[in-house]
């Protein structure tokens, strides 16, 4: 009985704060510029809808696909590292390195680089680095905490180095994997999304560009729409990749069980 | 007494260049038998199992399988080791597996046999730990091994789970006779379970006695209850005892 109740909580809790939001600016009568009314954000997002769609899709694109060339290069080198130490300690300082260096930091040097002319590749590197480190540590993390005994087990069965890796290093290491997907999915969002601030207007037509644009513009509730969209990919790209998760592990993994 | 399985000759294991951890060792292992491996804590019980099994090379000496072939083993780990992303069945089956597609009839024979038949659809962490134990030990099994290892194997259970499984196993055993390398450090496990005990001394583990058990399967509860049982065990327990305090001495070979 309370279940129901309490999975309502937070959409009721939104819709009252978005009332009083309302209620403020109108009772106040808040210039739209400053702070404009949830319902003129609504009119915004329908009057833009077509321009801001594209805006999304420019954005979701870079998004995607720095986070699946994020997701193969995190795993492989997670995999080379788990069969070749030296590699590993060759290699994973600098990875450490790249990690902790602000993407912004890094943004112009790489948009000089690649050139103004291919801003999209700029992006795509620049978010990409942003993804890879997450999957690269946990991947890295996971394949390390493989049973020994299993892998002894399999060696005394005769299994070849390939059966080992998807028959149990893989399947050992996939709750790290996903954990660290789940945080590279809204890293590469946020990657691609500084990028193109950083980018600014020279070609870049994607979310960060159009909340660029309507700022300078003053077009306040334009800025919000844009927001929301950003807001929305973010949370759909993590609601799916929870989904994934959960898809894999439900059955078997401690993280996923109800405790009776 | 039959044939030998396998003969351990002058076995020493170094870990790095220090000491020897292990050995020298000389043992004869017959075919069929169930061999006990007692000793303390640290004197290389587990290292020789991983050296028989081939995970790990001696430092000198061999191991010398008999026969034609190398025989076909199985291994029991201290924990149950399984993949808890498999169902039961599909954690028995994994030595199968590797060598072509897998028989359902041996898996269902295995479970059947450590009273698991009903449980093949679940997932370990629906199991007890008893029962995982079962179902390391059923894919042991599944493989019909020439040669069971095993590595204290239920020193993580509790007194009456591990009871039964020492029970269960002498079944297992008596149905299908592979032979049984047995690693404990519980005097009464050995003494109910082997027909040979082997007693290891302190670091570096060197032969200090070698039991033969004549009591004749199936062993139950009578057994337990037993005067010689009870004599045995001293025997064991003083062996034990006094390896405790030997660091070195001579080696010895021991035929069975």
């Amino acid at each position: 009985m309370n279940g129901r109740w309490q999975q309502l909580v937070p959409s009721l809790f939104g819709l009252a704060l978005l009332g009083l939001w309302e209620a403020l600016v109108r009772g106040l009568g808040i210039a739209p510029f400053i702070l404009p009314a949830p319902s003129a954000i609504g009119v915004a997002l329908i009057r833009d809808w077509a321009e801001l769609l594209d805006a999304m899709l420019f954005t979701l694109r870079i998004t995607l696909l720095a986070f699946g060339i994020a997701s193969v290069l995190g795993l492989g080198f997670a995999i080379a590292f788990s069969r070749n130490a030296l590699l590993k300690a060759a290699l994973y300082p600098y990875a450490i390195i790249l990690q902790v260096t602000p993407i912004v930091s890094i943004a112009p040097l790489i948009i000089i680089w690649v050139g103004i002319d291919n801003i999209e590749t700029a992006l795509l590197i620049l978010a990409t680095i942003v993804a890879f480190f997450p999957i690269l540590s946990n991947a890295v993390l996971g394949f390390s905490s493989v049973d020994p005994n299993l892998k002894d087990l399999m060696r005394l069965y005769g299994a070849s180095g390939t059966s080992i890796f998807w028959k149990l290093e893989l399947p050992a290491a996939s709750p790290q994997i996903l954990a660290g997907m789940k945080i590279a999915g809204g890293l590469s969002l946020i990657g691609a999304v500084v990028a193109e601030f950083v980018a600014g207007s020279g070609g870049a037509t994607g979310l960060a560009w159009r909340i660029i644009e309507a700022g300078n513009r003053l077009q306040i509730p334009s800025m919000f729409a844009a927001l929301v969209l950003l807001s929305v990919l973010g949370i759909a790209l993590f609601s799916i990749l929870s989904l994934i998760e959960w898809l894999v592990l439900h059955n078997w993994h401690e993280s996923k069980l109800s405790r009776e | 007494m039959t044939d030998p399985l396998l003969t351990i000759d002058g076995l020493t294991k170094s870990f790095g260049s220090g000491a020897p951890s292990l050995g020298p060792l000389t043992l004869s292992i017959a075919k069929g038998s169930f061999t006990a491996i007692l000793g303390p804590s640290g004197c290389g019980k587990s290292t020789l199992l991983r050296i028989i099994a081939g995970l790990s090379p001696a430092s000198t000496g061999a191991v010398r399988f008999m026969g034609s072939r190398p025989p076909d083993m199985g291994f029991v780990f201290q924990e149950a080791t399984l993949m808890p992303w498999r169902r039961v069945a599909d954690n028995v089956g994994l030595g199968l597996e590797m060598k072509g597609p897998v028989d359902q009839a041996l898996v269902r024979q295995a479970l059947d046999r450590v009273g698991l038949g009903s449980f093949a659809q679940h997932y370990p962490r629906q199991l007890s730990g008893g029962m995982r134990m079962r179902v390391s030990i059923a894919r042991a099994l599944a493989g019909q091994p020439d040669l069971l290892l095993m590595d204290e194997p239920f020193a993580a259970l509790d007194e009456i789970t591990r009871g039964d499984l020492n029970d269960d196993l002498l079944g297992v055993w008596q149905l299908a006779p592979f032979t049984a390398i047995f690693v404990t450090h519980s005097v009464f496990e050995s003494v109910f379970l082997a027909n040979r005990i082997v007693i290891l001394s302190n670091r570096p583990g060197q032969i200090i006695d070698d039991i033969t058990v004549d009591a004749p399967y199936p062993r139950g509860e009578d057994w337990r209850l037993s005067a010689e049982y009870a004599a045995i065990a001293r025997h064991v327990s003083a062996a034990l005892r006094a390896g405790h305090g030997i660091k070195a001495m001579p080696s010895r070979s021991v035929s069975p």
